[in-house]
């Protein structure tokens, strides 16, 4: 075969050549398997388990915990006997100004000379980001900023086992530190509505070149999930940004609607507020997003809480003698669930190859290995975070006692729900009250996860019996007399909260779908693959949207859309099927496989706003190994006199 | 390609492979291979080598190659499945690909490396692979490579081409759907879809390289279309 050949087929007519060639080749193709001979050759036996190759343990789909015998990661033979690590509340820089330079709404100029940890030397950061904060002005700019938070992506050293059983059994993590208190590991910052703050997180990941553990990128992007926020201060994927370099996130906490549906705001109990109230949303969770590396940067660590307060209408106070009177100081305890594999040596285990999702062995809460928690006897509010990577998780109490849900995906619901448990696809989160002064002093119980799943795909939906592996953490119910100022539990259970925003005062105006499912083993949504240069959708600013989620089943998705909060409308095209769980405003959605119970949902309905912010947004996965294998699409808000609204 | 050229080198294969010692009997030599290369020098090499079995392969030009110490190790790479007479979809993955080559200008084959591996290695002989490369103008740097069945196997697993549905597993076409990418001595791996825009995927390599270009304003062609013109025009005047 000549070269001279080739070129007179390839260019122009590429496509002929390519169909004649197969053509020829198709000559020889041989017949197929099917499924009954492959089940007769016992195929079905080694799928999902763990598989040893050359003395090398990987996992083409691991799927433990719970599930199974297999073990990988080193055993906790002494459970209980490290306390629960409680999220540390992060502090602002001192008299409100930064260490470094100002900021700068259009990207700081200056250079911040410090101290750089990932290259263990001082170094010149500068700020990554280039776009001007829109709206800055009008809402105050620098004058309106109320707290300066320092944060610094870094690596640390933590222990994720037992110190009493494994002394100094160190995991190199990666996690956000405050550079201005000892707050370390899973952070918490606390804002309030109409106090706009500012977050610098500087990057002081390893220099390139310097060992990752073997996995992770050092570069970051945390995103603010959900809350309503300008694209610059967001998070997205393709807005990262490398090691000595950092990024002002300026939060302006405010509510949607403030710039569009409810210009002249609101008023609840005669506090007016801008935007309508009824967005008021409380527990978010910041995390990195790098796009393609989200899954292993997250697993890695860098994962905390923000927690947004509406003490300026008197809802939700962090104040239980206020508004709602929720349980509130050190009796709001966030609480952050993953699961992680770990090698011989305490070092985390990730395999970068994988592509269905990842279910670690050791299930973590706030980074512990199953801790202990002691409680006094009263109210606490606790706020629980599933993050992933892959795994649903349903938590419930081993004294089969019921939660009182107040939240879900940090919005307050219209009334609390009395639930047995709460079922958490990725990035999920529910607020719950446990009252333990029913519990005699001593009184040990468990939180739990007894949700079966046995492949990174997503869970089968049904409940395991409750036993030494589904245990996450205890509770010892301490004897210590303790005031107890929140609400009653009888008001808590039955009190207004958040009423849902009416759909009907915004009207949709577009309908949309995207279907969710693979070709070839890659994900497409409406059977295209993502390109970070396409633009799927251009809701105006203003108006509302039904979105149509569909998926071909036989796997489990929690997709989450950036932006604003949605409401279901339906699930597999009938209201009837919503579950309780569905009916309030949510930031991601169960679809697939065993969405509700053990029942799979081939499509939702939601009805969404898209208001105030102009900019791009993406829609994706939250099964952050999906998310990272392009299931995704990016979308935009545009102004009405934008070529492009509306389609 | 005529049929007269492709039957001849059909047949050529399968002694080319049996010339090479390649096989079922030659598996157990292979595992000991194994242990016999280069020992690492520390921790970190053994885990970068760990990720990758270290099993010979041929690569389309008929050289014996050692997976992790020929082809993965200090170098960027790009790794795909595919086999030759797979029908309407390999095609276009492998075009794709061709014009992700073009994207890279003279990189691939100088700091870049692609290699595209059979899922069918009893058919795709190093005469039936250098047929394909040719006949998509694969360059120096882009390699075809087959091996035992077993290894190849192993690779497949390895790198993540595999579904847990034992039928779907089955399916070659569920495994050529994908491309990873990575810079192995930074540990640093991703994947996209083999069939994405190439621009993009030439997008995703630059933003993992410490030096490489970044996003713009959360965008990844504005600052890329100009590079890509020109790339362009190069592939256009060598063609």
């Amino acid at each position: 075969m000549s070269k001279k050949i080739i070129n007179s087929t390839y260019s122009g007519k590429q496509e002929k050549a390519v169909a004649r060639y197969m053509q020829e080749v198709r000559d020889i193709v041989a017949a197929k398997l099917s499924r009954r001979d492959l089940l007769k050759l016992g195929l079905t036996a080694s799928a999902g388990g763990l598989v040893s190759v050359s003395g090398t343990a990987f996992f083409p789909n691991l799927a433990v915990a719970g599930a199974s015998n297999i073990h990988i990661s080193p055993p906790c033979n002494k459970p209980w006997t490290d306390l629960l690590p409680i999220p540390k509340t992060c502090v602002p820089a001192a008299g409100d100004v930064f260490s470094g330079p100002p900021e700068d709404h259009y990207g700081c100029k200056e250079k911040d000379n410090r101290w750089h940890p990932g290259m263990n030397d001082y170094y010149d950061f500068k700020e990554g980001r280039t776009e001007s904060h829109q709206r800055w002005d009008e809402l105050g700019g620098s004058a309106a900023i109320t707290a300066r938070y320092e944060l610094m992506a870094k690596e640390i050293d933590w222990n994720f086992y037992s110190d009493v059983e494994y002394p100094g059994f160190n995991s190199k993590v990666w996690t956000y530190v405050d550079l201005n208190s000892d707050a370390i590991g899973v952070l918490r910052i606390k804002a309030q509505y109409q106090k706009p703050i500012i977050m610098r997180m500087y990057n002081g990941l390893p220099k390139n070149g310097n060992d990752n553990q073997g996995f992770g990128i050092n570069q970051i992007t945390p995103h603010l999930h959900n809350a309503h926020n300008p694209h610059t201060s967001d998070g997205g994927p393709m807005r990262f940004y490398d090691s000595g370099t950092w990024w002002d996130h300026w939060y302006p906490n405010i509510r949607a609607g403030f710039a569009s549906t409810h210009k002249n705001g609101t008023t609840y109990n005669g506090n007016w507020c801008p935007g309508d109230w009824q967005e008021t949303q409380s527990t978010f969770w910041f995390h990195d997003h790098r796009f393609d590396f989200t899954a292993p940067n997250v697993y890695k660590g860098l994962a905390s809480f923000y927690t947004l307060f509406s003490d300026d209408i008197k809802l939700d106070t962090d104040d239980e003698t206020t508004g709602l009177r929720l349980p509130s100081g050190e009796y709001d305890i966030p609480m952050l669930i993953t699961d992680k594999s770990f090698d011989s040596t305490g070092q985390m285990f990730w395999d970068p190859f994988m592509t269905e999702g990842f279910l670690g062995d050791q299930q973590t809460v706030n980074f512990k290995i199953k801790p202990k928690l002691y409680v006094k006897r009263r109210k606490y509010r606790i706020r629980f975070l599933n993050a992933g990577p892959s795994r649903f998780i349903e938590v419930s109490l081993s004294n089969n006692s019921n939660f009182t849900r107040i939240a879900n995906c940090g919005n307050l619901l219209p009334k609390a729900q009395i639930v047995p448990s709460i079922r958490l696809g990725v990035a999920e989160r529910g607020d719950v009250i446990v009252d333990f002064s029913q519990y005699a002093p001593g009184t040990e119980f468990y939180l739990e996860n007894r949700l079966e799943q046995i492949s990174g795909q997503g869970t089968t939906g049904k409940r395991l019996a409750s036993s030494d592996k589904t245990r996450l953490l205890k509770f010892i119910v301490s004897d210590e007399a303790v005031m107890d100022e929140s609400a009653d539990m009888s008001t808590l259970q039955t009190q207004t909260m958040v009423p849902m925003p009416v759909t009907a005062k915004n009207p949709a105006v577009k309908k949309r779908s995207f279907s969710f499912s693979s070709l070839n083993g890659a994900w497409v949504v409406n059977d295209k693959l993502f390109d970070p240069g396409v633009i799927s959708a251009y809701p105006v600013d203003g108006t509302s949207e039904l979105w149509t989620l569909k998926s071909g089943g036989g796997w489990s998705h929690p997709i989450h859309i950036h932006f604003e909060e949605f409401q279901l409308v339906s699930r597999n095209g009938k209201a009837s099927n919503l579950d309780i769980e569905d009916k309030s405003r949510k930031d991601v959605v169960r679809i697939g496989q065993a969405a509700v119970g053990t029942a799979g949902s081939g499509e939702v309905q939601l009805y969404m706003q898209f208001r105030d912010w102009h900019g791009d947004y993406p829609m994706h996965c939250h099964n952050v190994v999906h998310e990272d294998h392009a299931m995704m699409v990016l979308w935009k808000v545009v102004p009405p006199n934008d070529p492009n609204a509306g389609k | 390609m005529n049929k007269r050229e492709f039957i001849k080198n059909v047949a050529g294969a399968t002694a080319g492979l049996a010339a090479l010692g390649f096989g079922a009997a030659s598996m157990a030599a292979s595992t000991q291979l194994n242990n016999t290369t280069v020992r690492p020098q520390n921790a970190v090499e053994q885990r970068r080598r760990d990720r990758f079995p270290n099993v010979p392969l041929l690569t389309h030009e008929g050289k014996e190659v050692r997976f992790y110490d020929d082809l993965i190790k200090d170098k960027a790479v790009f790794i795909n499945f595919m086999y030759a007479r797979c029908g309407n979809i390999c095609p276009g993955m492998t075009v794709n690909l061709k014009r992700l080559e073009n994207e890279f200008g003279g990189r691939v084959g100088r700091d870049i490396f692609m290699y595209s591996i059979t899922l069918e290695p009893e058919h795709d002989t190093v005469p039936m692979l250098k047929a394909y490369a040719e006949n998509f103008d694969a360059g120096p740097g882009w390699k075809f490579l087959t091996g035992t069945k077993d290894d190849i196997e192993l690779l497949r697993r390895k790198l993540g081409f595999v579904n847990s549905d034992p039928v779907l597993d089955q399916d070659k076409t569920e495994h050529i759907g994908t491309l990873k990418y990575g810079i192995e001595p930074l540990e640093r791996w991703g994947a996209c879809p083999a069939l994405a825009n190439p621009k993009a995927i030439a997008q995703y390599f630059y933003w993992m390289e410490p030096n490489g270009t970044r996003p713009v304003h959360g965008f990844a062609y504005p600052q890329a279309e100009k590079v890509s013109q020109q790339q362009r025009e190069r592939v256009k005047h060598t063609m």
